[in-house]
């Protein structure tokens, strides 16, 4: 019995929590955000990483590693608060591709980053009165609003009964789409007889994608949180009021303590999460709806707290630790909200008739 | 990762699993000391070795090598059909582990067996009226006349003192030493001239603990656990040992079970309180909860097979995140059974026993107890967030 990280496992994480401090600290999280810079020089340094294709068999020219490793990888983007297309176009669409078949091109050009696809889903998942589309004849008319990653090349688009297609950017009209977490770019996608490639008519796939993503978000902001809180111990640890650091009051030392209590399950959570899209078959979905729903509880406990610790601080953009604030706040919505996640696993375990 | 236990220990849970099948009927349905049918059962435990398990034979044990993971199995296998694990009692719980790291071979020798099987029930006298929190403060004194040690002062929050035959007890010894060196461990018998037991009744309505005080009660010397002074170490060893064993996920797990069934059978207008969406949605924000202590359990039980991990913080926060975590479980059940909530006692619409309400009370009580929430948050971001203690106030 094992339970935890092995040997290889670390030293992916070491590397790549090393490579993204070193390459993209902050500062240029920053330029990314307002698009000074484009976030395809983040895909390219992670590219000779091997991590776009690392879910994607080594015989297709990926790296051929499972999800706990897709959570490892996520959660490193997470505490870096990095923008990249690992969520959509490693994960989910790989996901798609792989479980659909007969796509080895596509995977092999995701693999080596050459080619990115982008989500949209919510047609799917909760569709809002501003959207809305149809397919018919091989091609797809209509709206997709709030699609993940405004750079894709493609975009896989479910529609209301879990059909999966592929449209190619280039025949439909995109706008991205600002929001508060500007590491997490969305766009509204606008098709006019857009040609759209069937790629599953199976529901289990859509679900695998689905619950896949939302492990890598947990993953996301399970790291996420644990920047915040260690950007917490450390503020407070130099900041002095009544002539002492203010780590050594109470109020302060609990609220450290209630983050990291509630925090640290939230890791072997994550961990048993992805490893149970590997191996657990019976119980990966409802471990994906609960591991979602409750790291996104806990995401938004750390995220408040943290802030308020900061004091005035922690409210300004010179900090920057609003990058953190939004990036879980972005995650708690996306894919699923804690409460429909809840919901959800109510249903699986027959608890809704 | 890997889950599996390999195949010795699966033929393990077969056996266990099999033993509890066969045993559920003989379980005596009520724990507690003394009873002649617990001790009873205790003796079968400890004969196929579910009790008492690593406990040499010497000592009256079942004398099996430690093994984690046949200790977690039998824990598991227990919990699943809520089976009656032999007697706790913080003699059994706490004394029996530290005399075998700390006490004499003769101390040994003359406590462990009847301890463990239920014939010698002890208690434990550690907090005082003016040392909760702050332990360390406290003030029965000792003094050496002769061959005995003269004790005189409180005890309070005393559990079982009342049905307890000997007291394992900090006193001062020292009373020049600085707070934390002045501190023995002594062991004397209950119904030594000089003690007055009070019972408390606390808020379940039982007289689970006590005040107990000394009036020149005589004690012989070499009844002491350590050396003179080093009472405050022996203490702190066992209270790492009470706080890891208030809570264990495995329990949690079965009570979630029992929630999950009393709100599919219970009803309101008829229709099954599963059906309701406000109680379901606490009822999946609890679930998530208890899956994420079980992981974590997991990973600690890992980390202490293959020692390759720092679990400090893992381990740390347990005390916290599981008392709290199994107060608002039993508290969701009495709110789903509205007014059939509130019963207690002899009431004829009681449920599951009258365990609900008792459980939520008893662990507010652990919430207190075993270190309150708000030490263990300090000691959770001294000890391991490394932040700093908050300025002393001077020493009395």
């Amino acid at each position: 019995m094992e339970f935890g990280l092995s040997e290889e496992q670390l030293l992916l994480q070491d590397t790549i929590m090393q490579f993204l401090a070193e390459e993209f600290p902050l500062e240029k999280v920053r330029k990314i955000s307002s698009g000074k810079y484009s976030d395809a020089m983040v895909w390219e340094g992670l590219t000779k990483l091997g991590i776009p294709g690392l879910l994607i068999p080594e015989t297709q020219g990926g790296v051929g590693l499972g999800y706990l490793e897709a959570a490892i990888i996520s959660e490193c983007l997470g505490y870096n608060v990095t923008p990249t297309p690992f969520l959509t176009s490693s994960v989910m669409a790989v996901t798609v591709l792989k479980a659909a078949g007969n796509q080895e091109l596509l995977l092999s050009q995701i693999a080596i980053g050459d080619q990115r696809v982008g989500i949209a889903f919510n047609e799917a998942l909760g569709a809002r009165a501003d959207a809305g589309l149809t397919v018919a004849n091989g091609v797809i008319n209509g709206k997709s609003i709030f699609a993940l990653d405004g750079n894709a090349d493609h975009y896989l688009v479910a529609d209301a009964t879990f059909n999966l297609y592929l449209v190619s950017t280039q025949v439909l009209k995109r706008t991205k789409l600002a929001t508060v977490d500007r590491t997490q770019s969305t766009c509204e996608l606008v098709y006019k007889d857009s040609e759209a490639i069937l790629i599953s008519n199976d529901e289990k796939i859509f679900k695998e994608a689905i619950n896949a993503g939302r492990v890598m978000q947990a993953a996301d902001t399970l790291g996420a949180a644990q920047s915040m809180l260690e950007q917490s111990v450390a503020y407070s640890m130099q900041r002095e009021q009544f002539n002492r650091v203010i780590a050594s009051f109470q109020a302060v030392k609990h609220m450290c303590a209630d983050m990291v209590a509630n925090l640290e399950p939230c890791r072997a959570m994550v961990w048993y999460s992805g490893h149970a899209l590997d191996a657990l078959p019976d119980e990966k979905h409802l471990v994906a709806c609960h591991t979602k729903a409750h790291l996104q509880e806990v995401g938004q406990l750390v995220s408040k707290q943290s802030t308020e610790i900061h004091g005035g601080m922690g409210f300004t953009d010179l900090l920057g630790l609003h990058y953190w604030f939004k990036r879980i706040g972005a995650n708690r919505q996306l894919l699923g909200s804690p409460e429909m996640l809840r919901e959800e696993a109510a249903k699986i375990q027959g608890f809704i008739a | 990762m890997d889950l599996s236990f390999g195949l010795e220990y699966e033929n393990f849970r077969g056996q266990v699993r099999h033993f509890v099948e066969e045993n559920r009927e003989k379980q005596p349905k009520f724990r507690g000391p003394a009873k002649e049918e617990n001790i009873t059962w205790q003796r079968i435990l400890i004969d196929n070795g579910y009790a008492a398990r690593t406990i040499p034979k010497k000592y009256g044990g079942y004398g099996a090598k430690p093994d984690i993971i046949k200790s977690r199995i039998i824990s598991e296998e227990f919990s699943r059909l809520q089976m009656n694990t032999g007697l706790t009692g913080q003699g059994i719980k706490m004394l029996v582990p530290i005399l075998l790291q700390m006490g004499t071979e003769e101390q040994r020798l003359k406590f462990i067996r009847p301890t463990i099987q239920g014939e010698l029930n002890w208690c434990q006298g550690y907090s005082e009226p003016g040392a909760g929190s702050d332990l360390a403060s406290l003030n029965t004194r000792a003094e050496l006349d002769g061959e005995d040690w003269v004790i005189n002062g409180q005890k309070i929050w005393t559990s079982s003192a009342h049905i307890a035959d000997w007291i394992f007890c900090l006193v001062r010894t020292e009373a020049e030493a600085p707070k934390h060196q002045g501190i023995s461990f002594l062991l004397f018998k209950m119904d030594s001239p000089g003690i007055e037991i009070r019972p408390l009744i606390d808020m379940t309505m039982k007289p689970n603990f006590n005040e107990v005080f000394f009036t020149n009660v005589r004690v012989p010397k070499q009844q002491i656990v350590g050396q003179r002074g080093e009472g405050w170490s022996v203490a702190n060893a066992l209270l790492g040992f009470e706080r890891g064993s208030l809570a264990p996920s495995a329990a949690a797990l079965s009570r979630l079970n029992e929630l999950i069934k009393l709100m599919h059978e219970e009803t309101v207008n008829g229709d099954p309180l599963i059906s309701k969406p406000q109680f379901r949605e606490r009822l999946m924000k609890i679930q998530g909860r208890t899956m994420a202590m079980s992981y974590n359990d997991m990973r600690l039980i890992s980390a202490q097979i293959n020692n390759n991990q720092d679990t400090k913080l893992a381990s740390m926060i347990v005390k916290l995140q599981s008392t709290e975590l199994r107060h608002e479980l039993e508290g969701l059940a009495i709110d789903v059974m509205g007014e059939i909530g509130l019963s207690f006692d002899d009431n004829p619409y009681l449920r599951g026993e009258g365990g609900w309400q008792y459980q939520y009370m008893y662990f507010l009580g652990l919430i207190i107890g075993g270190g309150t929430n708000q030490i263990q948050r300090n000691i959770i971001s001294e000890r391991g967030l490394g932040m700093p203690k908050e300025p002393k106030s001077k020493e009395k």
